[in-house]
């Protein structure tokens, strides 16, 4: 569903953001994508909802190819991707439900039919009660939970989350780990960046991209893969090993036999 | 829709002085347009009327014979240049002097059909033929006066020209400062603005949903600065037109039909909206590229 392929980003210093990254991430799977400040993951992030386009290389979102989409092309693109963005970016002289229907305003979604559906929202994540207040009566946790009912407003196929749970306790950052957890669950595919590794522990079985200066480090189902694919292969060079071995041994007895007579 | 009106009309409520320092330079743009319209218009019309009126009288001498008057007619009519003759006596210029001051009975009582000289108006097929014509009744003994009303059209569309070149420069200089105001004001909305138009473009709105309010602003602005512009104008015009009337004395200019009051208020309006467009794209187009 998405496809990097060769991917590389460099900003206009020099410095490289990424280099040379190769991912293929399936519909409905729930990725973390781990590394320092700075290892590229927000710019990864970025590249998906062209905010910025790649020096190099591919990136397939369905058949949509992002790098050649016409300028025109790019609202559509981003209706498809909901995103929790690192800094929020929820209009403080909104109201919350105000913030959270701005999508379906955009799209011209009538007023009553959005209202419902914000509502459901809110309530899907908990914050309700205070749809009527403004960002800045809200908790950190809170304005989380909004930004991910922003996000999901046009019921996106793919969610994207930059460090959602950033400055939070760790366990409001557990509970907003379980509300994505919950909204992957209903068939929507989440990336997340993050580098709290505590939260990793508890969903491990998950797949963790790992970036470090640019770059894929550890991609855990790729490793996977490539371990069952090594014992495979492991496996049939044995087995083609095998009736080799048989005449060798028969004729190493042959020999043996010869030399005792 | 209704969204983007609601969101032009928080602009324009949390900016009132910038509101109104659009609106205020709207206005004068549109006085200003209104104004140079009637003054062009109407002397076109008053140069129309002259043009159809007999374009040369011969006033004649008090001891002019009627026989003599007779054959002056004759001759001009032999000459096949004239298209119509009208002979107007002392007591039918009386009559005329009275139409015409017929609420000043002060004027009425000190003149008779004495003083009031007997004259001919002639007209011509071709404008032409006026000078030549005007000439011969110079030289004939029982004419007084001769005037030639070439001269007085001559003036009047020299006059007509000039004011119609000042007026369209004056309303392209105060269109373009109108535009570069607007501009400026609403390119200030927009950098205030520029956190919600990064949302609205990251969640996917497109430049003509982001553009669509400042695009209602400009016009706005536009529609209520022309609306009152035109009110100053037709205003003072209405204020003004009974003494206009007696100044410009017999001829058919004044009052201008109500429709033409309302022809110029929709074309105003439509210029307004132009402008409003122009200069709000010209605001949001700048942050809209990055």
């Amino acid at each position: 569903m998405i496809k990097l392929e060769k991917v590389s980003k460099i900003f206009g210093t020099g410095v490289a953001g990424l280099s040379d990254i190769n991912l293929l991430i399936d519909k409905g799977e729930f990725v973390f994508l781990v590394g320092h400040t700075g290892s590229g993951k927000t710019t990864l992030l970025r590249l998906l909802i062209r905010e910025t386009l790649p020096s190099e290389g591919t990136i397939m979102i369905g058949d949509l190819d992002i790098v050649t989409l016409p300028q025109q092309k790019i609202p559509h693109l981003r209706k498809k991707i909901g995103v929790v963005f690192q800094d929020l970016k929820l209009l403080m002289d909104r109201t919350i439900f105000e913030n959270v229907i701005l999508p379906l305003e955009i799209i011209g979604f009538k007023r009553e039919e959005a209202a419902k559906r914000v509502e459901e929202l809110l309530e899907q994540v908990d914050i309700l009660e205070h749809k009527d207040k403004f960002p800045v009566q809200l908790s950190g946790g809170e304005l989380q939970r909004a930004a991910i009912a922003r996000a999901l407003t046009l019921s996106p196929d793919i969610l994207l989350a930059d460090e959602p749970t950033g400055n939070l306790d760790s366990k409001t950052a557990f509970d907003i780990v379980e509300l994505l957890s919950k909204i992957n669950q209903n068939g929507t595919t989440v990336i997340m960046a993050t580098h709290n590794l505590d939260l990793l522990k508890k969903y491990s079985k998950n797949r963790i991209i790992a970036l470090e200066k640019g770059k894929v480090i550890r991609d855990q189902k790729h490793a996977k893969e490539d371990h069952t694919e090594k014992k495979a292969e492991e496996k049939q060079q044995e087995t083609k090993e095998q009736p080799k071995k048989e005449p060798e041994a028969k004729l190493e007895k042959t020999e043996k036999k010869g030399e005792k007579k | 829709m209704a969204l983007s009106y609601r969101t032009m009309w928080h602009h324009v409520r949390r900016s009132p002085y910038q509101a109104l320092a659009a609106i205020f330079i709207m206005a004068l743009t549109f006085l200003t347009v209104s104004i140079f319209t009637f003054l062009i218009l109407g002397s076109q019309k008053v140069i129309g009327f002259f043009e159809t009126k007999p374009q040369v009288t011969a006033f004649f001498k008090d001891d002019a014979k009627q026989a003599d008057i007779n054959s002056l007619e004759q001759q001009l009519q032999q000459t096949g240049k004239v298209s119509n003759l009208k002979y107007v006596s002392k007591d039918q210029a009386l009559q005329i002097y009275k139409e015409q001051n017929k609420n000043d009975p002060l004027l009425l009582e000190l003149v008779t059909a004495d003083i009031l000289p007997a004259s001919l108006e002639v007209s011509t097929y071709n404008i032409d033929d006026l000078s030549p014509i005007a000439s011969s009744l110079k030289n004939v003994t029982f004419v007084q006066e001769v005037v030639y009303q070439k001269d007085v059209v001559t003036t009047l569309a020299a006059w007509t020209d000039a004011m119609r070149k000042m007026g369209i420069a004056l309303i392209i200089i105060l269109a373009c400062v109108s535009i570069f105001i607007m501009t400026t004001i609403i390119s200030i909305k927009v950098a205030n603005k520029k956190d919600e138009i990064e949302v609205m473009r990251l969640i996917g709105a497109t430049n003509w949903y982001i553009s669509l309010p400042f695009m209602y602003e400009g016009m706005f602005y536009g529609v209520v600065g022309a609306f009152i512009g035109w009110i100053i104008a037709s205003g003072g015009l209405l204020y003004a037109t009974p003494f206009l009337e007696t100044f410009l004395k017999g001829i058919p200019l004044l009052p201008i039909p109500p429709l033409f009051y309302v022809e110029l208020l929709c074309f105003e309006l439509l210029l307004a909206i132009l402008l409003g467009v122009v200069s709000s794209l010209l605001a949001v187009r700048r942050y809209l590229q990055k």
